[in-house]
């Protein structure tokens, strides 16, 4: 990266986050998860807590996220990232511990290893990405895959009556006693980024604070294998998914508000 | 440090206390539910990590996230739970850290019973997990030898960078024995964790520890890699016991509690004038092939026996090469074979190869 | 020297712990010593079982088919081992719940009326080490002094206010041996 000097009339407004890496990504063009990516380096960057920060990787499209994230890394078996980062934090409880997960990984294969670490109140952070589908196998049904919604696996649209109704894991998971703090954003707009990032902010500072268990549900778009240009597929994001999962927080314990006004 | 009378699975737990576990986490399952709660009082007493896990799933992965994090971590099970388990095997091997678990080997297929039994060496030994790799299998045939082998578990686990298994059929773990405990060990403190851990990007690169390698040149030199590092255990941590066999005409090949069966068939034999030798893997994974090829120079012919439908006896004949008769005698499903079962089956080898 | 003993009972009439506190005994006097329960998956009731083996030399089985020596303390115990000691060997029986009498001649048994004893004792749980004082007088595996300090030793915290009634047992056990 070139290096410029800030001449003494200017102010610096943007720079590329320590947290991340220079490595271009994979992802198709208009996906969200860089913006999520992002936002995640600015958190740990402002935090001040990059070098004592550890994260865990899924299966899927974000597989390959320790590529970009420049900090120490691990690849989870598909699911299993809530069990790893449960091991990683319990035996280095001062370091900064999050999972990065999909909607596959998290609310279908991962299920009983997510309830379970949020119930036991385990302190780490979990960013949810949820775009309704399967990206990284090309395009199949996922456990948030709306009712009607056409996919590779359910080409005559998903059939609640044998393929049950999409599962909204930030009001299940909410509903924990070990949760501090869930909630559900959309990157699917600027407004919308913006909230995200103070909810990953504080999602972490939750963590910070040894509170308990955070998550972010974040909703976010899969335009390749929902076969729509980018802006399209924000659009149709904010039409339907918005509607189905409810964005705001479905958990937020009193510490944790306190937290967030600076009380 | 004095005897005292041990039963095996607490044993199998002081001795991984000893040997300065940082952190266990596991799942009920008879015949080994007697680990997980000698862990739930000592661990936390000592300010160390127990965690009862939701299943033998997130057992093995918090095992493995505990790993990358550097510290000595185990998990323990049973038949039925360590199948559960196999995915995480398989990642754990081709992230190389180091991992110990035990397998308390109980009655199958399916679930099975209780009830002592060897059916998983299979498993163990040949199809831990997909992929290409190995565990190291370490077999006790008594308690004192448990608590040894479990501290060598962590040692040869943190050497090799490699996941150790430790398996014993459930009567091990149920009996008691007076058995010598080692010393405590100190824990190592977490500034003292390898500089491959995942420890915090502190004025370094970062580490990253993947079984994920895109490419089919990567995945292959990843592979020749993780099986050079298999040649070096092989050539270097193959163990045994020998009983009787200077002399010996007659080979018999045993493992864990059966092994131990096998001395008092040797001392029957003898007296009956058969002379007889027993020769029991210790590490079932790497197998003593080269120490059962010279025995089969000297010997008239073999006898393996197991508490499976022979399952060991292959890696037997893989060694013999053909230069002498094997057979088989094992019990399946809970029956340990006892000497008078065995000592006819060794009348008939000797009768066999007169 | 090798004993195997084998000691079988309901769940709950102590025949593990009798077979444990041999096993100390045994340790304590210097020999090799293997203790092994049959197990299952009931937590209560059920059969109880275990086998000690007692050896001057390192014990390879830890299971025998044919005992030196056992302890039936009920009938379905009984009609499982009595006919399995080895000849010349040791049978107790605990003739307050087991009627039948041996028919071997080849082997001795000691008939003890332990539940009835250890009741009169104060606790019917007793019996076992009735049972077991009679085993030890009768073969000497080991002396019953040794079985005394096991008791000094091991007896569960629980039920240390039982020590001198679980001595008295033991005593008692080993007198009706004498006398048999």
């Amino acid at each position: 990266m070139a290096t410029v000097e800030i001449p003494a009339d200017m102010e610096l407004v943007y720079k590329y986050p320590e947290s991340l890496t220079e490595a271009h990504t994979h992802y198709c063009p208009g996906c969200t998860h860089g913006v999520i990516h992002r936002l995640i380096a600015e958190v740990l960057d402002e935090l001040g807590v990059r070098e004592r920060t550890i994260g865990i990787a899924p299966v899927g499209c974000s597989v390959l996220a320790y590529y970009y994230f420049n900090m120490d890394f691990a690849e989870a078996a598909h699911g299993r990232a809530p069990a790893m980062a449960t091991g990683l934090k319990r035996v280095s409880p001062d370091k900064v511990v999050f999972t990065y997960q999909g909607d596959g990984d998290l609310a279908a294969i991962g299920t009983a290893e997510i309830i379970h670490a949020v119930n036991r109140g385990e302190l780490f952070t979990t960013i949810f990405v949820n775009n309704a589908i399967y990206g990284m196998t090309g395009g199949q049904m996922a456990p948030t895959t709306l009712p009607g919604q056409v996919t590779t696996s359910s080409p005559y649209g998903r059939d609640v009556e044998t393929a049950g109704f999409p599962i909204h894991m930030a009001e299940l998971v909410g509903q924990l006693p070990g949760a501090a703090y869930v909630t559900r954003q959309a990157v699917l707009d600027v407004p919308g980024i913006r909230r995200t990032k103070k909810a990953i902010k504080l999602a972490f500072q939750t963590q910070l604070a040894g509170l308990g268990f955070s998550m972010v549900e974040v909703l976010s778009t899969c335009g390749t294998n929902w076969h729509m240009g980018p802006l399209e597929a924000l659009e149709w994001a904010k039409e339907h998914m918005v509607e189905y999962f409810p964005l705001g927080d479905t958990k937020m314990t009193d510490r944790v508000r306190a937290l967030k006004e600076g009380k | 440090m004095a005897k005292e009378l041990w039963e095996g699975n607490a044993a199998i737990a002081e001795a991984a206390i000893r040997a300065g576990v940082e952190a266990f986490f596991g799942y009920p399952i008879t015949p080994q539910t007697e680990v997980l709660e000698h862990f739930s009082k000592r661990l936390p007493e000592l300010g160390r990590v127990f965690l009862q896990a939701e299943s033998e799933v997130a057992s093995i992965n918090m095992v493995y996230g505990a790993a990358c994090a550097g510290a000595r971590v185990m998990t323990s099970s049973s038949s039925p739970g360590v199948s559960l388990m196999q995915e995480g095997f398989s990642y754990i091997a081709c992230s190389e850290v180091p991992a110990v678990v035990t397998n308390i080997m109980r009655g199958g297929p399916g679930l099975g019973n209780v009830q002592p039994a060897q059916g998983d060496y299979f498993q163990a030994v040949k199809s831990a997990g997909h992929g290409d790799f190995h565990m190291i299998v370490l077999a006790p045939a008594n308690v004192q030898e448990a608590i040894d082998l479990m501290v060598l578990a962590f040692d040869l686990a943190e050497k090799y960078r490699t996941i150790v298994m430790f398996v014993a059929d459930g009567s091990i773990g149920q009996m008691m024995e007076p058995a010598e405990m080692p010393p405590m060990r100190p824990v190592r403190p977490p500034e003292e964790r390898p500089d491959w851990a995942l420890t915090g990007a502190q004025g370094r690169k970062p580490n990253i520890i993947t079984s994920l390698y895109l490419g089919a040149e990567n995945m292959e030199r990843v592979n020749l890699r993780l099986q050079a590092k298999l040649k070096e255990i092989a050539a270097n941590e193959v163990r045994w016991k020998e009983y009787s066999t200077e002399d010996a005409d007659l080979l018999l090949v045993a493992f864990g509690t059966v092994g131990r069966v096998c001395q008092t068939v040797v001392r029957e034999a003898r007296e009956k004038g058969l002379k007889v030798g027993l020769l029991r893997p210790i590490t079932l994974w790497p197998f003593p092939s080269g120490r059962i090829a010279e025995l089969a120079e000297q010997v008239r012919g073999v006898l393996v026996v197991e508490m499976n439908a022979g399952q060991m006896v292959e890696d037997v004949r893989l060694a013999v090469e053909g230069r002498r008769p094997v057979r088989f005698y094992g019990r399946m499903g809970g029956p340990i074979p006892l000497p008078d079962e065995i000592l006819p089956e060794m009348e008939k080898l000797d009768a066999e190869c007169r | 020297m090798q004993e195997e003993i084998i000691i079988s009972g309901f769940g709950g009439q102590g025949a593990l712990f009798a077979g444990q506190l041999l096993a100390y005994a045994a340790m304590e006097q210097g020999f090799h010593v293997t203790w092994i329960p049959s197990y299952g998956p009931e937590m209560r009731g059920g059969k109880a079982r275990c086998t000690v083996v007692v050896s001057d030399e390192e014990i390879g089985s830890p299971l025998v088919r044919r005992p030196s020596a056992a302890i039936v303390l009920n009938i379905p115990s009984m009609e499982a081992f009595e006919p399995a000691v080895k000849p010349g060997g040791m049978l107790v029986v605990n003739s307050s719940l087991v009627p039948q009498q041996s028919e071997r001649d080849d082997i001795r048994v000691v008939y003890v009326p332990a539940s009835d004893l250890a009741t009169e004792l104060g606790n019917v749980r007793l019996a076992n080490v009735i049972c077991l004082g009679a085993l030890v007088k009768a073969t000497g595996v080991v002396p019953l002094a040794a079985v005394e300090q096991a008791l000094d030793n091991h007896l569960p915290e629980r039920h240390r206010k039982l020590l001198g009634l679980n001595k008295e047992a033991l005593q008692k056990g080993a007198e009706l041996a004498g006398d048999g």
